[in-house]
Order: structure tokens, then C-alpha cells, then sequence
């Protein structure tokens, strides 16, 4: 008897709606939020529960074919973008929220449930899940926890790293594990870690329990102008030198805050040259105490204005503009590609400067919209795409601005992951030793390398054709350990 | 020093021979040479306003935090000591929380990078010093509580968060069942609550923040104060409270923080209903494993004042396997401690 296709088996276990092949039923996944990256997979499978997945990885396991997890597909960094050779995994159809406990502050959730929709489902015992996304209406909590996701709460609130207490996870082979517990810690090595951020490298995720945060009563917004980039950065570090953790600091400078005021009339100063958004949160009293210190802090540091939302309103309608950021500039440029590194905060005015004269360089507008708290730049450039040339302008301009990340002490990603976008950049920022051990640990759970391939650790055979391999002490490292994917 | 240790690890491992890494106390494990985290000691570098500090593994866990308190800040996970002379490396390498962890996280939480020298002798760096990086695998909170089986541990870039302005602790007089309900109801008001231990038939709860937050909490909640309660607190967190003394061994459980307390036992009540304690018998220890298992969690038999037990117990077989791997990747010639042998098990903290 002749042995199953790979598409037969499949089919055996899936419903025939979950199982598409067919070129035209396949576009809607050929990509992520990174959309100049695009490719049609092998096929895509929706499965519908643990069981499925665990089917579905042992068959793939048995022929030798890879597979790529998809979320809700907003990622910024190509994580989800299929692979011609590859099964795409698709978690739309994994949806539900399995329970609440509202007394120990947890939730269990299927991998495919909205971010928002947590928060939205917990709301009535006064509860939320605390990370926040700018995309938290559309995108996934197995992609947040694939991508150690951020918002604009992280700050005070944490990570997902610091929101996630357990995860079931399906490993290549088909083992279904657990990772992490009810409790505060486990036994073993920290592999909850491990898992939160591996972009879908190490395991497919089938439920997560999320911690949930008690909602504060009440929350308010300080908005301040800046005459310079450079004071208004210098304000977030003496914000901090006070004491103060607010619940949000973000910071966006006059392109971007012109972008945005056209599009949702959030009521900002377009005029100022940068402006922050500081807010507090916690009791009445607590909230007051803050905003008096914070508004003394901000007027110290040379703020030209400083307004403070006087209801949840109008505090909504000073976000609104921050978290429309990446759409605003859609609207004022064909195309705009996001980066997203993180620097030691001290470094922001020789980054920003630098960012401006590589924008001169390359002839592209840049607007740059910042987790100024903890030193995360996204700088949105805005190119066309239908021009011949931009994009590659836009991608080099890109690649520098990360370089310049790690030259000044920081990273090339903070919240949106390596992907296939950022990869050759992990070869500045790791040696190749460091890359050897993240490759053992990708080998440790998925030992053929079938899970997301070619994504967030690069082989040390493409850092040797990129030519940017990370030197030590001025002399290049030693290139004896062979690649394993 | 790095080079030298490189060299001593290098040597090591051509000859087979066992390696012991000691911070603040000596290792019982049989090893032929010793690596003294002491020697490599001292801060790197401090900023507070980017809520950041690099130490070397050797500082004394007390240098780094009086430093830090200089500044106004400190280590939100609230490590304990076991002992005057600790040291940061030994912190960070056992993984060690104190009575904040419930509210403000857990040593990994803080840990924004690590530096290591594997079990080849190669220096490796993971991680960084910004807030938020996601650039490969998270190696440096693997490393975070792995008890000194991947590698030495040489340097730390932590988070640091301001210190409270005011703080309080009310005390309360309830059976362990309320504590717990307690406990829970207030994690979930928002509350700045910052510890809670259910002992001897009293819950003491600490309440730390901006002191208007403060004050309104002390009204609401109620309780009697707590006069000199940051000495009760140290105590607590040193396991120097008279609940820790005697020869009884001690069981500790990591559970669910709802669970219900066990029946008809010495246990004291910690981290918001999370931790729990129990004076038992040796051979209670199975029960207090099967006990913690029911409860999303776990247990380990141990003596007052020292270390967390490393413990791979109820690890799905895949995981283990994932564990000997990884291992295999850092250490290949077993130089340093095995997974079920750290030498800090035996003897306090590094
Ligand atoms: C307008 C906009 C704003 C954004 N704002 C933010 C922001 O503020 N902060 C931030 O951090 N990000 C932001 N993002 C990026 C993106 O939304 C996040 O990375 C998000 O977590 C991705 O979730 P997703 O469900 O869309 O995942 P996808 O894009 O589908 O996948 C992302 C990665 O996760 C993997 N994956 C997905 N599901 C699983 C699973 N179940 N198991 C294992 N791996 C899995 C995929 O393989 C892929 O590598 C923004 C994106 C957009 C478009």
C-alpha cells in the first residue's frame, strides 16, 4: 500500500472548511503586518482545539515539513509570513476564553482570543489584562506571547513576560506540555521565558493563562509641549528622577503629531516641536498627588504647555491620537515601514539627531512616535512603494537606524520581534557563540527545525553573507560551529 | 579575572574535573577547583533615571542595594540574604524573591541581561540594559534561577523601580481560610499592597505607595498597625521569625493562591495565598508534593534560611529532555553542578 501524502492525512483529521490549498483561498494568509513580505504556503490548516494541533505537528514531524503558526497576522516583523514549503497553522478558529477566577485574578484562554477582547470579557469584576498593544482590537494573545508584546502601559504594568503565569504548549513532535503553573514559579529552568518572545520557534501555543490586573479608579492624562525634541526628552528622565513610574510616558514628535491631528483631532499642539503624554493612575488622592508632581516636573523641565484631561473623554481622546499613530501615517504616505528598537534613554537626542540626517540621506520622511519611558523608537518611515528605488531606500534606512540602536547600547527589536525583517541585524547585535546557543535551544525543543524556519535566529552561514558578523575586540570571531538551520 | 576563570573552566573541562562556583558560602559538593564570584565584584554602571544598574556577580548584595537606596530606588523582588556577606551573582543564580514578589514580580522579572561563561569557557552576553528587547530567545532569564548549572553568572543589568514613599503594615486577627479569601479580595481592589503572611493566627499586610494611596488603604482595610514593621518584615523575609526555628523540617509549597489551607498543620500563609509553609516530618514531604500538585504547583523539603530547592519534579518527560539538552548545550562536559545537584542546595546562597 502506498504510503498518505501529507494533504491526505490532513485531510483525514480536519474538517474539509479548515483545510485550504487553493491558491485563491490562501492570499489572506500570504502575509503579516508586514506586508512587503509575501509568499503562499504549502497549505493552511485551522484547527479547532489542542488535539488537533497535536495531530497536525505529529504529521508534519513524520513527513518532514515545516510549519508556521499565524495569530490574527498584525505582527510588524514578518513572524506569520508563510513559507512555500511550509504548513501554515492558523489559530482563528481557537477563540474562546476557557475560564475566569476572578478571586486568584486569572484567566484561561485559547491562543486565537483578542487581546482586547480579555479585558473586555473580565470587565465586569473590575478586572483587565494589562499589556496593551496598539492592535489589541485585532491582534492574538498566542502572538503576543510569540512576541513579548508591549503598549503604552508597559512601563508600570509589564510585558506579557510579566502577565503570562502557564502556557500549553504543543512541541513539534507532538508532545503536549505544560510550561510554568497556578503558582508564582516551578520547578526547573524558567522555560516560560523561553517561550514568551520565541516567535513561534520552539512550540505552538494552545492556552495561555493570563494574570489579570485590578483596574484602577481613575486614570489621568498630562499632555505637555516641547520646544525641542531634546527637552521633551530630557522631561521623561527627570520624570523619572522624581520618582514617578507613571502608568504611561510616551513622547511623539511634530511629524507625527501633524500626521495624526488630521486624521483623529486628538487635540494635539502641532506646533511643539515634540509632546508627551504622561499618565497616572490609582486613587483620587494618588492620582492628584502625581499629576500636581508631574506637571511641576514638566514645567521645570521647559514644557511650553501642559494640559490635563479632565474626563475619561477627553483622557481617551489624548490616546486616540498615539494609538492611531501607524494609521495616520498611512494616510499621509503611500507606504510607511515601522521599525521599533529600544535604547538607554540618555542616548534619544544623538539617536533622534542622527535619525534626521539619515532621513536627509535617503530622502525619506520619518515621523517617530516613542515608548519614551522605556526607551523604545519607532520611527515610522514613509515611503512609496510604486516608486522604483523606496523601498530599498526605506529598507536601508531601516537597517541603519537598528545598527545605530545597538551602537548606541540598545537593541534592534523591543516589542515586534525579529522575523525575517530584522534578521540579518541579530548578527551585529550577537556573536556567533551567542547565536550557537540559541540555535542548541531551538534544537532542544524542535529538533529538525520545522517550526518557523528561517525566522529570529539567523544561521551563522547568512551573518558570514550579510559581512556584518559581530566583532570581538576588534578581531572577528572564530567561525568554527555549523549551522543547523 | 573573565580570562582567568575562562582559562580555569577551559582546563576543567579538558580534564573532566568538576568545578564549584561559591559566592558568600563555601560548597559541600565534591569539586577540584573553585570559582570565587567574590573576585569579580563591584558596579558597573548606574543610572537612575534609566532605571537601570549593572553589577558585577561578586558585589555584595548589600553594596548594590544601599546604593541603590541612595538613589531613592531598589530591587522591587525584595531578595532576601541568608547571610550578611551574599552576593548579587548568588541572588540572580538561586533565583530568590522576598515578600514583594507577589506585587512587584520575581528576580527574572528584573533581570534585563546576564553575562555568562559557559561550561566551554566562552563569555556570552544575553539580554541587554534597556527595558524592552526581544531580540532572539530570552537566555538571560533562562540562566535567572538555574542554580549555577549552565554557567557563571558575571554580570546583571537589572531594572530598578523608585522606593515607596510611605509605608505601613495593619494587622489582622483571622483563621487561615479568611486570610486566604483576604489575601485574594485585596490583590484584586487594587490596593497598594506590596506583602501578606498569614502567621500564627495573625495576617500582616504591608501597604506601600504614594502616601495618599497609603492612607486611603489603611482606611478602607482597617487592622491595627504594626509598630517597627520593617524589621518584621526583614525577619520574615531572612526566616529568622520564631514560625522558622526549631529542628522540624520544612516543606515548601508553590500553589495556587486561592487554594485552601491544609488541614490540622503548622503552616504559615505567604505572597498573597501563593507560598505556603509547612513544619512537618520528613516523610510529610510526599504529602506536601501531592498536596501542591492538586493545586497547580509544587513542593520541596528544605532548611530555614537558605536557598530554594531546585527541583525538577512533575516536569513533563519532554521538558526534561528539553532541560538535559540545553544543559548539554551550556556545559557539555559536565563541569558545573548537574540539574539535580546544585551546591547551593547544600549550602545557603552563593
Ligand atoms: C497597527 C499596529 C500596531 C501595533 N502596536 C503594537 C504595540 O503597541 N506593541 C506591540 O508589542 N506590538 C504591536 N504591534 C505588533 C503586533 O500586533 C504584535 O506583535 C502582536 O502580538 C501580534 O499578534 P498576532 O496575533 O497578530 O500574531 P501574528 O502576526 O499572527 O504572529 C506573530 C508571531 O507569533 C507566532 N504565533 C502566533 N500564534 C502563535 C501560537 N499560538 N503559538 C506559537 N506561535 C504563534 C507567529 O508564528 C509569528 O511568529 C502592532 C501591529 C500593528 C499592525
Amino acid at each position: 500500500m502506498k504510503a498518505a501524502t501529507l494533504f491526505e492525512e490532513l485531510a483525514a483529521i480536519l474538517p474539509p472548511a479548515n483545510f485550504k490549498f487553493i491558491e485563491e483561498e490562501m492570499r489572506p494568509y500570504e502575509c503579516d503586518g508586514l506586508s512587503m513580505y509575501r509568499a503562499l504556503p504549502k497549505c493552511v490548516v485551522l484547527p479547532e482545539n489542542e488535539a488537533q494541533i497535536a495531530d497536525i505537528l505529529r504529521i508534519c514531524h513524520a513527513h518532514r515539513v515545516s510549519v508556521v503558526a499565524r495569530g490574527a497576522g498584525t505582527g510588524l516583523s514578518g513572524g506569520a509570513m508563510p513559507d512555500p514549503n511550509s504548513v501554515l497553522l492558523s489559530t482563528a478558529k481557537m477563540m474562546r476564553v476557557l475560564s475566569v477566577d476572578p478571586l486568584a485574578c486569572i484567566a484561561v484562554v485559547q491562543p486565537g482570543v483578542r487581546n482586547l477582547a480579555i479585558s473586555e470579557t473580565v470587565a465586569h469584576h473590575g478586572l483587565y489584562y494589562a499589556p496593551d498593544p496598539s492592535s489589541q482590537i485585532a491582534c492574538s494573545i498566542g502572538g503576543n506571547v510569540a512576541e513579548n508584546s508591549g503598549g503604552v502601559h508597559c512601563l508600570k504594568y509589564g510585558l506579557t513576560i510579566h502577565n503570562v503565569r502557564k502556557l500549553r504548549v504543543v512541541l513539534m513532535t507532538g508532545d503536549i506540555v505544560t510550561i510554568g503553573g497556578d503558582g508564582l514559579d516551578s520547578p526547573g529552568y524558567d522555560l516560560l521565558a523561553l517561550m514568551i518572545g520565541s516567535e513561534g520557534l520552539l512550540g505552538i501555543v494552545t492556552e495561555v493563562t493570563v494574570k489579570l490586573t485590578p483596574k484602577p479608579q481613575l486614570a489621568v492624562v498630562a499632555m505637555a509641549s516641547f520646544a525641542t525634541v531634546e527637552a521633551a526628552g530630557a522631561a521623561v528622565g527627570d520624570i523619572i528622577a522624581a520618582g514617578v513610574i507613571p502608568a504611561g510616558l510616551e513622547m511623539m514628535d511634530r511629524i507625527a503629531t501633524r500626521a495624526v491631528e488630521d486624521f483623529v483631532h486628538a487635540g494635539y499642539d502641532c506646533e511643539a516641536a515634540a509632546i508627551l503624554l504622561c499618565e497616572s493612575d490609582g486613587t483620587p488622592e494618588e492620582v492628584a498627588d502625581e499629576i500636581a508632581r508631574v506637571s511641576e516636573v514638566l514645567r521645570k523641565a521647559g514644557a511650553t504647555d501642559i494640559k490635563v484631561s479632565k474626563n475619561e473623554a477627553e483622557r481617551l481622546r489624548y490616546w486616540s491620537g498615539r494609538k492611531n499613530a501607524f494609521p495616520a501615517s498611512g494616510r499621509i504616505s503611500p507606504d510607511y515601514y515601522c521599525m521599533d528598537g529600544t535604547i538607554p534613554r540618555a542616548q534619544l537626542p544623538r539617536v533622534l539627531n542622527e535619525i534626521a540626517v539619515l532621513s536627509e540621506k535617503y530622502g525619506l520622511r520619518c515621523a517617530n512616535v516613542f515608548h519614551a519611558g522605556d526607551g523604545n523608537l519607532h520611527p515610522l518611515i514613509m515611503f512609496d512603494a510604486n516608486v522604483p528605488g523606496e523601498l530599498q531606500r526605506a529598507e536601508d534606512f531601516g537597517a541603519d537606524i537598528l545598527e545605530l540602536c545597538v551602537e548606541v547600547g540598545g537593541t534592534i527589536t523591543g516589542e515586534h520581534g525579529v522575523g525575517i525583517e530584522k534578521i540579518n541585524q541579530m548578527c551585529v547585535q550577537f556573536s556567533p557563540k551567542e547565536l550557537t546557543r540559541m540555535h542548541d535551544i531551538k534544537h532542544a525543543f524542535d529538533e529538525h527545525a520545522l517550526l518557523n524556519p528561517g525566522k529570529a535566529v539567523p544561521t551563522l552561514h547568512r551573518c558570514a553573507e550579510f559581512g556584518k558578523m559581530k566583532v570581538s575586540q576588534g578581531k572577528p570571531m572564530p567561525f568554527a560551529d555549523l549551522p543547523r538551520f | 579575572m573573565i580570562e582567568a576563570w575562562q582559562s580555569q573552566i577551559k582546563a576543567a573541562a579538558a580534564k573532566g574535573d568538576k568545578l564549584a562556583i561559591v559566592g558568600s558560602s563555601a560548597s559541600a559538593l565534591p569539586a577540584v577547583s573553585t570559582i570565587d564570584t567574590r573576585q569579580h565584584s563591584g558596579i558597573v554602571e548606574y543610572e537612575p533615571n534609566e532605571l537601570v544598574i549593572v553589577v558585577r556577580c561578586g558585589t555584595p548584595l548589600a553594596t548594590v542595594e544601599k546604593t541603590m537606596a541612595d538613589a531613592g530606588q531598589m530591587l522591587a523582588f525584595e531578595p532576601p540574604y541568608f547571610g550578611a556577606e551574599s552576593t548579587i551573582g548568588g541572588v540572580v543564580a538561586t533565583g530568590l524573591s522576598g515578600p514583594r514578589r507577589p506585587y512587584a514580580g520575581s528576580v527574572r522579572d528584573f533581570v534585563l541581561g546576564t553575562k555568562i561563561i559557559d561550561g566551554k569557557g566562552d563569555h556570552l552576553s544575553f539580554g541587554g540594559k534597556v527595558m524592552k528587547n526581544v531580540a532572539g530567545f530570552d537566555v538571560s532569564r533562562l540562566i535567572t534561577g538555574s542554580m549555577g548549572t549552565l554557567g557563571v553568572i558575571t554580570e546583571i543589568a537589572f531594572k530598578c523601580l523608585p522606593l515607596p514613599k510611605a509605608q505601613q503594615t495593619r494587622v489582622f486577627d483571622l483563621n487561615a481560610a479568611d486570610a486566604i479569601d483576604k489575601m485574594n479580595r485585596w490583590y484584586g481592589q487594587a490596593h497598594p499592597v506590596t506583602a501578606t503572611t498569614w502567621v500564627g493566627g495573625r495576617l500582616y499586610v504591608r501597604l506601600a505607595g504614594a502616601a495618599p494611596a497609603v492612607k486611603t488603604a489603611v482606611e478602607k482595610l482597617g487592622g491595627e498597625a504594626l509598630e517597627n514593621d520593617a524589621a518584621w518584615w526583614a525577619d520574615w523575609r531572612e526566616q529568622k521569625h520564631a514560625f522558622f526555628a526549631g529542628e522540624t523540617p520544612l516543606h515548601r509549597m508553590s500553589c495556587k493562591s486561592t487554594a485552601p489551607p491544609l488541614d490540622d498543620a503548622e503552616q504559615a500563609i505567604d505572597w498573597g495565598g501563593a507560598q505556603r509553609w509547612i513544619r512537618a516530618p520528613l516523610h510529610d514531604g510526599a504529602k506536601a508534593r501531592y498536596w501542591a500538585k492538586q493545586f497547580g504547583g509544587f513542593a520541596t523539603t528544605q532548611s530555614a534560611g537558605s536557598a530554594r530547592q531546585f527541583s525538577t519534579e512533575g516536569l513533563d518527560p519532554a521538558l526534561l529532555d528539553v532541560h538535559a539538552k540545553i544543559k548539554a548545550s551550556f556545559d557539555p562536559y559536565s563541569v558545573f553542578p548537574g540539574l539535580e545537584k546544585s551546591p547551593l542546595l547544600q549550602a545557603g546562597e552563593g
